[in-house]
Protein backbone atom coordinates (compact mmCIF):
# COMPACT_ATOMS: atom_id res chain seq x y z
CA UNK A 1 0.00 0.00 0.00
CA UNK A 2 2.83 2.31 0.91
CA UNK A 3 4.51 1.51 -2.40
CA UNK A 4 1.35 2.50 -4.20
CA UNK A 5 1.11 5.75 -2.24
CA UNK A 6 4.68 6.54 -3.27
CA UNK A 7 3.96 5.74 -6.87
CA UNK A 8 0.80 7.81 -6.81
CA UNK A 9 2.54 10.80 -5.27
CA UNK A 10 5.10 10.76 -8.05
CA UNK A 11 3.01 9.76 -11.03
CA UNK A 12 -0.58 10.85 -10.36
CA UNK A 13 -0.15 13.90 -12.60
CA UNK A 14 1.02 11.64 -15.39
CA UNK A 15 -1.92 9.27 -14.97
CA UNK A 16 -4.33 12.23 -14.97
CA UNK A 17 -2.69 13.50 -18.15
CA UNK A 18 -3.13 10.15 -19.85
CA UNK A 19 -6.86 10.22 -19.04
CA UNK A 20 -7.33 13.78 -20.25
CA UNK A 21 -5.36 13.20 -23.42
CA UNK A 22 -7.40 10.07 -24.07
CA UNK A 23 -10.56 12.18 -23.78
CA UNK A 24 -9.11 14.70 -26.25
CA UNK A 25 -8.13 11.97 -28.70
CA UNK A 26 -11.66 10.52 -28.47
CA UNK A 27 -13.11 13.97 -29.15
CA UNK A 28 -11.13 14.17 -32.37
CA UNK A 29 -11.94 10.55 -33.18
CA UNK A 30 -15.62 11.52 -33.23
CA UNK A 31 -15.08 14.42 -35.65
CA UNK A 32 -12.85 12.28 -37.85
CA UNK A 33 -15.41 9.45 -37.85
CA UNK A 34 -17.66 11.80 -39.85
CA UNK A 35 -14.80 12.58 -42.25
CA UNK A 36 -14.09 16.02 -40.79
CA UNK A 37 -10.40 16.89 -40.51
CA UNK A 38 -10.70 19.48 -37.77
CA UNK A 39 -7.92 21.32 -35.96
CA UNK A 40 -10.37 23.20 -33.75
CA UNK A 41 -10.41 20.76 -30.84
CA UNK A 42 -7.48 22.41 -29.02
CA UNK A 43 -9.41 25.68 -29.11
CA UNK A 44 -12.56 23.96 -27.85
CA UNK A 45 -10.45 22.53 -25.04
CA UNK A 46 -9.30 26.06 -24.22
CA UNK A 47 -12.84 27.45 -24.25
CA UNK A 48 -13.94 24.65 -21.90
CA UNK A 49 -10.94 25.19 -19.61
CA UNK A 50 -11.40 28.96 -19.32
CA UNK A 51 -15.17 28.75 -18.90
CA UNK A 52 -14.98 26.16 -16.13
CA UNK A 53 -12.05 27.88 -14.39
CA UNK A 54 -13.81 31.25 -14.39
CA UNK A 55 -16.97 29.65 -13.04
CA UNK A 56 -15.17 28.08 -10.06
CA UNK A 57 -12.74 30.98 -9.49
CA UNK A 58 -15.06 33.95 -9.75
CA UNK A 59 -18.55 32.56 -9.20
CA UNK A 60 -17.60 29.69 -6.88
CA UNK A 61 -19.81 27.23 -8.74
CA UNK A 62 -19.66 23.62 -7.60
CA UNK A 63 -17.29 21.57 -9.73
CA UNK A 64 -19.90 19.41 -11.56
CA UNK A 65 -21.77 22.56 -12.61
CA UNK A 66 -18.52 24.15 -13.79
CA UNK A 67 -17.75 21.02 -15.81
CA UNK A 68 -21.17 21.32 -17.41
CA UNK A 69 -20.38 24.95 -18.26
CA UNK A 70 -17.09 23.77 -19.75
CA UNK A 71 -19.08 21.42 -22.00
CA UNK A 72 -21.83 23.83 -23.02
CA UNK A 73 -19.67 26.86 -23.94
CA UNK A 74 -17.61 25.08 -26.64
CA UNK A 75 -20.77 23.38 -27.92
CA UNK A 76 -22.42 26.76 -28.49
CA UNK A 77 -19.31 28.07 -30.26
CA UNK A 78 -19.14 24.89 -32.37
CA UNK A 79 -22.77 25.30 -33.44
CA UNK A 80 -22.14 28.90 -34.47
CA UNK A 81 -18.90 28.39 -36.43
CA UNK A 82 -19.92 24.94 -37.69
CA UNK A 83 -22.71 26.10 -39.96
CA UNK A 84 -20.46 28.11 -42.31
CA UNK A 85 -17.17 26.14 -42.03
CA UNK A 86 -18.51 22.59 -42.37
CA UNK A 87 -19.41 23.28 -46.00
CA UNK A 88 -15.69 22.96 -46.60
CA UNK A 89 -14.05 19.60 -46.89
CA UNK A 90 -10.63 18.03 -46.48
CA UNK A 91 -7.68 20.39 -46.32
CA UNK A 92 -9.90 23.48 -46.64
CA UNK A 93 -11.76 22.54 -43.48
CA UNK A 94 -8.43 21.93 -41.72
CA UNK A 95 -7.32 25.44 -42.72
CA UNK A 96 -10.57 27.06 -41.59
CA UNK A 97 -10.53 25.29 -38.21
CA UNK A 98 -6.84 26.12 -37.80
CA UNK A 99 -7.69 29.79 -38.35
CA UNK A 100 -10.52 29.52 -35.83
CA UNK A 101 -8.06 28.05 -33.32
CA UNK A 102 -5.67 30.96 -33.77
CA UNK A 103 -8.47 33.52 -33.44
CA UNK A 104 -9.56 31.85 -30.21
CA UNK A 105 -6.02 31.80 -28.83
CA UNK A 106 -5.45 35.48 -29.66
CA UNK A 107 -8.83 36.40 -28.22
CA UNK A 108 -7.97 34.68 -24.93
CA UNK A 109 -4.59 36.38 -25.02
CA UNK A 110 -6.13 39.84 -25.26
CA UNK A 111 -9.26 39.68 -23.16
CA UNK A 112 -9.36 41.16 -19.64
CA UNK A 113 -11.43 38.43 -18.07
CA UNK A 114 -9.08 35.63 -19.17
CA UNK A 115 -6.07 37.29 -17.57
CA UNK A 116 -4.38 37.95 -20.91
CA UNK A 117 -0.94 36.43 -21.47
CA UNK A 118 -0.53 35.69 -17.76
CA UNK A 119 -3.48 33.34 -17.86
CA UNK A 120 -5.49 32.27 -14.85
CA UNK A 121 -3.74 31.44 -11.60
CA UNK A 122 -4.86 29.63 -8.46
CA UNK A 123 -7.58 27.51 -10.00
CA UNK A 124 -8.91 25.23 -7.23
CA UNK A 125 -7.57 21.67 -7.49
CA UNK A 126 -10.92 19.93 -7.80
CA UNK A 127 -10.16 17.23 -10.37
CA UNK A 128 -9.77 13.87 -8.70
CA UNK A 129 -8.94 10.57 -10.32
CA UNK A 130 -12.57 9.51 -10.05
CA UNK A 131 -13.81 12.42 -12.14
CA UNK A 132 -11.43 11.44 -14.91
CA UNK A 133 -12.21 7.73 -14.72
CA UNK A 134 -15.97 8.23 -14.64
CA UNK A 135 -16.06 10.82 -17.41
CA UNK A 136 -13.73 8.76 -19.60
CA UNK A 137 -15.89 5.67 -19.03
CA UNK A 138 -19.11 7.56 -19.80
CA UNK A 139 -17.57 9.07 -22.95
CA UNK A 140 -16.26 5.68 -24.09
CA UNK A 141 -19.64 4.05 -23.45
CA UNK A 142 -21.52 6.82 -25.24
CA UNK A 143 -19.24 6.67 -28.27
CA UNK A 144 -19.51 2.87 -28.39
CA UNK A 145 -23.30 3.17 -28.37
CA UNK A 146 -23.21 5.78 -31.14
CA UNK A 147 -21.02 3.50 -33.25
CA UNK A 148 -23.64 0.76 -33.10
CA UNK A 149 -26.57 2.98 -34.05
CA UNK A 150 -27.98 4.78 -37.05
CA UNK A 151 -25.95 7.84 -36.01
CA UNK A 152 -22.59 6.04 -36.15
CA UNK A 153 -23.45 4.36 -39.43
CA UNK A 154 -24.46 7.72 -40.88
CA UNK A 155 -21.15 9.30 -39.77
CA UNK A 156 -19.21 6.48 -41.38
CA UNK A 157 -21.27 6.62 -44.57
CA UNK A 158 -20.66 10.38 -44.84
CA UNK A 159 -16.92 9.81 -44.40
CA UNK A 160 -16.84 7.16 -47.12
CA UNK A 161 -19.07 8.79 -49.74
CA UNK A 162 -20.93 12.01 -49.03
CA UNK A 163 -23.12 11.94 -52.14
CA UNK A 164 -24.15 8.32 -51.64
CA UNK A 165 -24.89 9.04 -47.97
CA UNK A 166 -27.10 11.99 -48.97
CA UNK A 167 -29.05 9.79 -51.36
CA UNK A 168 -29.56 7.22 -48.60
CA UNK A 169 -31.77 9.83 -46.91
CA UNK A 170 -29.10 11.15 -44.53
CA UNK A 171 -29.12 14.87 -43.76
CA UNK A 172 -25.37 15.31 -44.25
CA UNK A 173 -25.18 18.89 -42.93
CA UNK A 174 -26.91 18.22 -39.62
CA UNK A 175 -24.89 15.06 -39.01
CA UNK A 176 -21.61 16.87 -39.65
CA UNK A 177 -22.67 19.60 -37.26
CA UNK A 178 -23.59 16.97 -34.64
CA UNK A 179 -20.19 15.24 -34.90
CA UNK A 180 -18.35 18.57 -34.75
CA UNK A 181 -20.37 19.78 -31.74
CA UNK A 182 -20.15 16.53 -29.77
CA UNK A 183 -16.40 16.56 -30.41
CA UNK A 184 -16.30 20.11 -29.01
CA UNK A 185 -18.19 18.97 -25.89
CA UNK A 186 -15.67 16.21 -25.16
CA UNK A 187 -12.71 18.53 -25.80
CA UNK A 188 -14.29 21.19 -23.56
CA UNK A 189 -14.77 18.74 -20.68
CA UNK A 190 -11.17 17.56 -21.09
CA UNK A 191 -10.05 21.20 -20.86
CA UNK A 192 -12.17 21.82 -17.77
CA UNK A 193 -10.75 18.74 -16.03
CA UNK A 194 -7.22 19.73 -17.03
CA UNK A 195 -7.58 23.28 -15.68
CA UNK A 196 -8.64 21.98 -12.28
CA UNK A 197 -5.57 19.91 -11.68
CA UNK A 198 -2.84 22.03 -13.23
CA UNK A 199 -3.69 25.05 -11.02
CA UNK A 200 -2.70 27.40 -13.84
CA UNK A 201 -3.76 27.86 -17.47
CA UNK A 202 -2.51 30.20 -20.17
CA UNK A 203 -3.37 30.80 -23.84
CA UNK A 204 -0.19 29.06 -25.00
CA UNK A 205 -1.57 25.66 -24.08
CA UNK A 206 -4.39 25.82 -26.63
CA UNK A 207 -2.58 26.79 -29.80
CA UNK A 208 -1.54 25.08 -33.00
CA UNK A 209 0.99 22.84 -31.26
CA UNK A 210 -1.69 21.29 -29.07
CA UNK A 211 -4.03 20.85 -32.04
CA UNK A 212 -1.33 18.85 -33.83
CA UNK A 213 -0.63 16.84 -30.66
CA UNK A 214 -4.26 15.76 -30.48
CA UNK A 215 -4.24 14.84 -34.15
CA UNK A 216 -1.00 12.86 -33.72
CA UNK A 217 -2.41 10.87 -30.80
CA UNK A 218 -5.56 9.95 -32.69
CA UNK A 219 -3.85 9.03 -35.95
CA UNK A 220 -1.06 7.13 -34.19
CA UNK A 221 -3.54 4.99 -32.26
CA UNK A 222 -5.82 4.48 -35.25
CA UNK A 223 -9.33 5.64 -36.00
CA UNK A 224 -10.97 2.31 -36.81
CA UNK A 225 -11.95 1.68 -33.18
CA UNK A 226 -12.23 3.47 -29.83
CA UNK A 227 -9.17 1.67 -28.47
CA UNK A 228 -6.89 3.36 -31.01
CA UNK A 229 -7.20 6.97 -29.76
CA UNK A 230 -6.82 5.90 -26.11
CA UNK A 231 -3.72 3.87 -26.99
CA UNK A 232 -2.26 6.74 -29.03
CA UNK A 233 -2.89 9.22 -26.21
CA UNK A 234 -1.28 6.89 -23.66
CA UNK A 235 1.81 6.30 -25.75
CA UNK A 236 2.39 9.95 -26.60
CA UNK A 237 1.86 11.03 -22.99
CA UNK A 238 4.16 8.40 -21.52
CA UNK A 239 6.81 8.49 -24.23
CA UNK A 240 8.36 11.85 -23.24
CA UNK A 241 8.63 10.60 -19.66
CA UNK A 242 10.35 7.43 -20.79
CA UNK A 243 12.68 9.43 -23.01
CA UNK A 244 13.50 12.39 -20.86
CA UNK A 245 16.88 12.71 -22.52
CA UNK A 246 14.99 13.73 -25.69
CA UNK A 247 12.83 16.24 -23.92
CA UNK A 248 13.81 19.30 -25.92
CA UNK A 249 13.18 17.34 -29.12
CA UNK A 250 9.79 16.03 -28.00
CA UNK A 251 7.98 17.88 -30.79
CA UNK A 252 10.42 16.62 -33.39
CA UNK A 253 9.90 13.07 -32.15
CA UNK A 254 6.11 13.55 -32.31
CA UNK A 255 6.41 14.74 -35.88
CA UNK A 256 8.67 11.84 -36.76
CA UNK A 257 6.21 9.36 -35.26
CA UNK A 258 3.35 10.89 -37.26
CA UNK A 259 5.35 10.61 -40.50
CA UNK A 260 6.38 7.02 -39.81
CA UNK A 261 2.84 5.97 -38.90
CA UNK A 262 1.29 7.62 -41.95
CA UNK A 263 3.87 5.97 -44.20
CA UNK A 264 3.92 2.46 -42.75
CA UNK A 265 0.72 2.07 -40.73
CA UNK A 266 -1.85 4.32 -42.41
CA UNK A 267 -4.66 2.85 -40.29
CA UNK A 268 -2.75 3.41 -37.02
CA UNK A 269 -1.33 1.08 -34.41
CA UNK A 270 -4.64 -0.44 -33.38
CA UNK A 271 -6.58 -1.61 -36.42
CA UNK A 272 -9.28 -4.11 -35.50
CA UNK A 273 -9.73 -5.08 -39.12
CA UNK A 274 -6.06 -5.87 -39.62
CA UNK A 275 -6.07 -8.00 -36.45
CA UNK A 276 -9.09 -9.94 -37.66
CA UNK A 277 -7.38 -10.51 -40.99
CA UNK A 278 -4.21 -11.75 -39.26
CA UNK A 279 -6.26 -14.10 -37.09
CA UNK A 280 -8.09 -15.42 -40.12
CA UNK A 281 -4.84 -16.05 -42.04
CA UNK A 282 -3.42 -17.85 -39.06
CA UNK A 283 -6.48 -20.04 -38.71
CA UNK A 284 -6.44 -20.75 -42.42
CA UNK A 285 -2.80 -21.80 -42.22
CA UNK A 286 -3.47 -24.05 -39.24
CA UNK A 287 -6.51 -25.53 -40.99
CA UNK A 288 -4.37 -26.23 -44.05
CA UNK A 289 -2.05 -28.53 -42.10
CA UNK A 290 -2.99 -32.20 -41.97
CA UNK B 1 -51.53 9.33 -62.85
CA UNK B 2 -47.86 8.61 -63.42
CA UNK B 3 -45.47 8.16 -60.52
CA UNK B 4 -42.84 10.59 -61.77
CA UNK B 5 -43.58 13.48 -64.11
CA UNK B 6 -40.74 15.36 -65.74
CA UNK B 7 -42.20 18.38 -67.53
CA UNK B 8 -40.33 20.63 -69.89
CA UNK B 9 -37.01 20.21 -68.13
CA UNK B 10 -34.05 22.16 -69.48
CA UNK B 11 -30.53 22.17 -68.08
CA UNK B 12 -27.46 24.06 -69.14
CA UNK B 13 -24.03 24.16 -67.55
CA UNK B 14 -22.75 27.62 -68.49
CA UNK B 15 -23.17 27.84 -72.26
CA UNK B 16 -23.55 24.09 -72.71
CA UNK B 17 -27.17 23.03 -73.21
CA UNK B 18 -27.39 19.47 -71.85
CA UNK B 19 -31.15 18.97 -71.76
CA UNK B 20 -33.84 20.80 -73.70
CA UNK B 21 -37.58 20.57 -73.08
CA UNK B 22 -37.49 16.99 -71.82
CA UNK B 23 -40.86 15.45 -70.97
CA UNK B 24 -40.99 12.01 -69.37
CA UNK B 25 -43.89 10.31 -67.57
CA UNK B 26 -42.73 7.29 -65.55
CA UNK B 27 -45.60 5.00 -64.54
CA UNK B 28 -45.69 3.04 -61.26
CA UNK B 29 -45.35 -0.74 -61.18
CA UNK B 30 -43.57 -0.87 -64.52
CA UNK B 31 -40.07 -0.91 -65.93
CA UNK B 32 -39.28 2.27 -67.83
CA UNK B 33 -36.01 2.75 -69.70
CA UNK B 34 -34.23 5.87 -70.84
CA UNK B 35 -31.77 5.04 -73.59
CA UNK B 36 -29.53 7.08 -75.82
CA UNK B 37 -25.98 7.44 -77.11
CA UNK B 38 -23.11 8.46 -74.83
CA UNK B 39 -23.32 12.02 -73.64
CA UNK B 40 -27.02 12.35 -74.48
CA UNK B 41 -27.73 13.64 -70.95
CA UNK B 42 -29.23 10.53 -69.34
CA UNK B 43 -27.37 10.68 -66.04
CA UNK B 44 -28.17 14.39 -65.84
CA UNK B 45 -31.85 13.44 -65.79
CA UNK B 46 -31.18 11.21 -62.75
CA UNK B 47 -29.17 13.92 -61.03
CA UNK B 48 -32.07 16.32 -61.53
CA UNK B 49 -34.68 13.87 -60.24
CA UNK B 50 -32.66 13.07 -57.10
CA UNK B 51 -32.08 16.77 -56.41
CA UNK B 52 -28.28 16.70 -56.73
CA UNK B 53 -28.53 19.49 -59.31
CA UNK B 54 -31.26 22.04 -60.03
CA UNK B 55 -33.00 22.33 -63.39
CA UNK B 56 -32.58 25.53 -65.38
CA UNK B 57 -36.24 25.34 -66.39
CA UNK B 58 -39.25 23.08 -66.11
CA UNK B 59 -40.53 21.03 -63.18
CA UNK B 60 -40.37 17.55 -61.71
CA UNK B 61 -43.19 16.04 -59.67
CA UNK B 62 -43.26 12.79 -57.71
CA UNK B 63 -46.74 11.42 -56.89
CA UNK B 64 -48.09 14.83 -57.81
CA UNK B 65 -45.76 16.66 -55.45
CA UNK B 66 -43.45 19.29 -56.91
CA UNK B 67 -39.81 18.50 -56.07
CA UNK B 68 -38.48 22.04 -56.61
CA UNK B 69 -36.34 23.07 -53.64
CA UNK B 70 -36.60 19.68 -51.90
CA UNK B 71 -33.12 18.61 -50.73
CA UNK B 72 -31.77 15.20 -51.90
CA UNK B 73 -32.15 13.40 -48.57
CA UNK B 74 -35.82 14.45 -48.42
CA UNK B 75 -36.39 13.22 -51.96
CA UNK B 76 -35.05 9.83 -50.89
CA UNK B 77 -37.44 9.84 -47.94
CA UNK B 78 -40.35 10.58 -50.29
CA UNK B 79 -39.58 7.31 -52.05
CA UNK B 80 -36.98 7.70 -54.79
CA UNK B 81 -33.78 5.65 -54.53
CA UNK B 82 -30.98 5.30 -57.03
CA UNK B 83 -27.82 3.45 -57.94
CA UNK B 84 -24.83 4.99 -59.69
CA UNK B 85 -23.16 4.37 -63.03
CA UNK B 86 -19.73 4.41 -61.33
CA UNK B 87 -20.64 2.33 -58.25
CA UNK B 88 -20.68 4.27 -54.97
CA UNK B 89 -20.83 1.74 -52.15
CA UNK B 90 -19.25 2.37 -48.72
CA UNK B 91 -16.08 0.30 -49.20
CA UNK B 92 -14.88 -0.01 -45.57
CA UNK B 93 -18.27 -0.97 -44.16
CA UNK B 94 -19.68 -4.48 -44.12
CA UNK B 95 -22.41 -5.47 -46.56
CA UNK B 96 -24.92 -5.50 -43.73
CA UNK B 97 -23.88 -2.01 -42.60
CA UNK B 98 -24.06 -0.75 -46.19
CA UNK B 99 -27.67 -1.88 -46.48
CA UNK B 100 -28.55 -0.67 -42.97
CA UNK B 101 -27.39 2.84 -43.88
CA UNK B 102 -30.25 2.83 -46.37
CA UNK B 103 -32.67 2.35 -43.47
CA UNK B 104 -31.37 5.47 -41.69
CA UNK B 105 -34.56 7.51 -41.98
CA UNK B 106 -36.74 4.53 -41.05
CA UNK B 107 -35.05 4.18 -37.66
CA UNK B 108 -36.50 7.04 -35.68
CA UNK B 109 -35.39 6.33 -32.12
CA UNK B 110 -34.05 9.33 -30.20
CA UNK B 111 -30.70 10.07 -28.59
CA UNK B 112 -31.66 8.76 -25.15
CA UNK B 113 -33.00 5.47 -26.48
CA UNK B 114 -29.70 5.12 -28.32
CA UNK B 115 -27.55 5.84 -25.25
CA UNK B 116 -29.42 3.49 -22.94
CA UNK B 117 -30.07 0.81 -25.56
CA UNK B 118 -33.75 0.69 -24.57
CA UNK B 119 -35.96 -2.22 -25.66
CA UNK B 120 -37.48 0.02 -28.36
CA UNK B 121 -33.99 0.75 -29.69
CA UNK B 122 -33.00 -2.93 -29.72
CA UNK B 123 -36.23 -3.91 -31.40
CA UNK B 124 -35.87 -1.25 -34.12
CA UNK B 125 -32.25 -2.24 -34.77
CA UNK B 126 -33.15 -5.93 -34.83
CA UNK B 127 -35.96 -5.45 -37.32
CA UNK B 128 -33.76 -3.23 -39.45
CA UNK B 129 -31.02 -5.88 -39.46
CA UNK B 130 -33.52 -8.56 -40.44
CA UNK B 131 -34.86 -6.51 -43.31
CA UNK B 132 -31.31 -5.74 -44.46
CA UNK B 133 -30.49 -9.46 -44.46
CA UNK B 134 -33.67 -10.17 -46.38
CA UNK B 135 -32.70 -7.62 -49.04
CA UNK B 136 -29.21 -9.11 -49.22
CA UNK B 137 -30.78 -12.51 -49.78
CA UNK B 138 -32.85 -11.07 -52.66
CA UNK B 139 -29.57 -10.32 -54.43
CA UNK B 140 -27.96 -13.54 -53.10
CA UNK B 141 -25.31 -11.82 -51.02
CA UNK B 142 -26.59 -12.75 -47.56
CA UNK B 143 -23.81 -15.30 -47.04
CA UNK B 144 -21.29 -12.43 -47.22
CA UNK B 145 -23.19 -10.07 -44.90
CA UNK B 146 -20.25 -9.53 -42.53
CA UNK B 147 -17.55 -9.14 -45.18
CA UNK B 148 -16.36 -5.63 -46.00
CA UNK B 149 -17.76 -4.31 -49.23
CA UNK B 150 -14.41 -3.69 -50.95
CA UNK B 151 -13.87 -7.47 -51.06
CA UNK B 152 -16.73 -7.86 -53.54
CA UNK B 153 -16.39 -8.39 -57.26
CA UNK B 154 -17.65 -5.71 -59.61
CA UNK B 155 -20.94 -7.47 -60.31
CA UNK B 156 -21.48 -8.12 -56.60
CA UNK B 157 -20.87 -4.46 -55.80
CA UNK B 158 -23.62 -3.52 -58.27
CA UNK B 159 -25.96 -5.96 -56.58
CA UNK B 160 -25.06 -4.57 -53.16
CA UNK B 161 -25.86 -1.07 -54.38
CA UNK B 162 -29.17 -2.41 -55.63
CA UNK B 163 -30.01 -3.91 -52.22
CA UNK B 164 -28.91 -0.73 -50.45
CA UNK B 165 -31.21 1.37 -52.66
CA UNK B 166 -34.13 -0.96 -51.88
CA UNK B 167 -33.41 -0.59 -48.17
CA UNK B 168 -34.72 2.98 -48.25
CA UNK B 169 -38.14 1.42 -49.08
CA UNK B 170 -38.57 3.40 -52.30
CA UNK B 171 -41.61 3.52 -54.55
CA UNK B 172 -39.41 4.29 -57.51
CA UNK B 173 -35.97 2.85 -58.14
CA UNK B 174 -33.57 4.66 -60.47
CA UNK B 175 -30.91 2.36 -61.91
CA UNK B 176 -28.02 4.00 -63.75
CA UNK B 177 -26.62 1.38 -66.16
CA UNK B 178 -27.28 -1.58 -63.86
CA UNK B 179 -25.59 -4.18 -66.10
CA UNK B 180 -22.52 -2.20 -67.15
CA UNK B 181 -19.45 -4.45 -66.89
CA UNK B 182 -21.47 -7.60 -66.24
CA UNK B 183 -21.13 -10.82 -68.21
CA UNK B 184 -24.17 -12.27 -70.04
CA UNK B 185 -25.12 -14.74 -67.31
CA UNK B 186 -24.89 -12.05 -64.61
CA UNK B 187 -27.03 -9.83 -66.85
CA UNK B 188 -29.68 -12.53 -67.16
CA UNK B 189 -29.79 -12.96 -63.38
CA UNK B 190 -30.08 -9.23 -62.74
CA UNK B 191 -32.79 -8.95 -65.40
CA UNK B 192 -34.79 -11.53 -63.51
CA UNK B 193 -34.21 -9.66 -60.25
CA UNK B 194 -35.40 -6.38 -61.75
CA UNK B 195 -38.54 -8.12 -63.00
CA UNK B 196 -39.08 -9.49 -59.50
CA UNK B 197 -38.72 -6.00 -58.09
CA UNK B 198 -41.36 -4.71 -60.48
CA UNK B 199 -43.68 -7.58 -59.60
CA UNK B 200 -43.33 -6.67 -55.94
CA UNK B 201 -44.88 -3.30 -56.86
CA UNK B 202 -41.87 -1.02 -57.24
CA UNK B 203 -41.57 1.35 -60.18
CA UNK B 204 -38.26 0.98 -62.01
CA UNK B 205 -36.69 3.75 -64.09
CA UNK B 206 -33.42 2.71 -65.67
CA UNK B 207 -30.72 4.06 -67.94
CA UNK B 208 -29.03 1.58 -70.19
CA UNK B 209 -26.74 1.20 -73.17
CA UNK B 210 -27.33 -2.50 -73.75
CA UNK B 211 -30.17 -2.51 -76.31
CA UNK B 212 -30.97 -6.21 -76.08
CA UNK B 213 -31.22 -5.96 -72.30
CA UNK B 214 -33.59 -2.99 -72.56
CA UNK B 215 -35.79 -4.44 -75.30
CA UNK B 216 -36.30 -7.72 -73.45
CA UNK B 217 -36.91 -6.20 -70.07
CA UNK B 218 -38.76 -2.92 -70.32
CA UNK B 219 -42.41 -2.08 -70.57
CA UNK B 220 -41.75 1.34 -72.03
CA UNK B 221 -38.75 3.14 -73.51
CA UNK B 222 -37.80 6.75 -74.11
CA UNK B 223 -34.87 7.73 -76.31
CA UNK B 224 -32.71 10.74 -75.51
CA UNK B 225 -30.36 12.20 -78.11
CA UNK B 226 -28.44 15.47 -77.81
CA UNK B 227 -30.55 16.48 -74.81
CA UNK B 228 -33.92 15.90 -76.50
CA UNK B 229 -36.43 13.08 -76.34
CA UNK B 230 -36.69 11.79 -79.91
CA UNK B 231 -39.03 8.86 -79.35
CA UNK B 232 -41.13 7.25 -76.63
CA UNK B 233 -43.23 4.09 -76.57
CA UNK B 234 -43.25 0.32 -76.13
CA UNK B 235 -40.00 -1.49 -77.08
CA UNK B 236 -41.31 -2.90 -80.39
CA UNK B 237 -42.22 0.55 -81.60
CA UNK B 238 -38.85 2.00 -80.53
CA UNK B 239 -36.88 -0.76 -82.25
CA UNK B 240 -38.27 0.21 -85.63
CA UNK B 241 -38.47 3.98 -85.10
CA UNK B 242 -36.47 5.63 -87.93
CA UNK B 243 -35.10 8.46 -85.74
CA UNK B 244 -33.81 5.96 -83.17
CA UNK B 245 -32.10 3.84 -85.81
CA UNK B 246 -30.49 6.96 -87.16
CA UNK B 247 -29.32 8.09 -83.70
CA UNK B 248 -27.74 4.75 -82.97
CA UNK B 249 -26.49 3.59 -86.37
CA UNK B 250 -26.25 6.72 -88.47
CA UNK B 251 -28.14 7.20 -91.73
CA UNK B 252 -29.78 4.30 -93.53
CA UNK B 253 -27.35 4.00 -96.44
CA UNK B 254 -24.37 3.78 -94.04
CA UNK B 255 -26.13 1.11 -92.00
CA UNK B 256 -26.66 -0.99 -95.09
CA UNK B 257 -22.94 -0.95 -95.86
CA UNK B 258 -22.14 -2.57 -92.52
Amino acid sequence: MAAFADFWATYSTLVYSVGIHALLALSLWLTLSCGLLSLANAAFMGIGAYTAALLTLNLHWPFPAALLGGAVAPAVVALIIGAPTLRLSGVYLAMATLAFGEVTRILILNLQITGGPEGLNGIPLLTTGWYIVVILAVAGYGLARIRRSRLGRAFEAIREDEVAARLMGINVESHKLAAFTLGAVLAGVAGALNAHFTFFISPREYGFENAVDILTMTILGGTTSLIGPVLGASILTLLPELMRFLHAYRLAVNGLILVVVVLFLPTGLWDARRFRQLLKNRRARKGGQP
Amino acid sequence: MSLLSIRGIGKHFGGLQVLEDVNIEVPGGAIFALIGPNGAGKTTVFNLVTGLIKPSSGSIAFEGRDLAGVPPHQITRLGIARTFQNIRIFPDMTLLENVMVGRHHLLNYGGLALLFATPAFREAERRSRERALELLSWVKLDHKADATADNLSYGEQRKLEFARALATEPKLLLLDEPVAGMNPSEKAVLMEEIRNIRDRGYGVFLIEHDMRFVMNLCDRVAVLNFGRIIAEGPPDEIRTHPDVIEAYLGRGDEAEVS
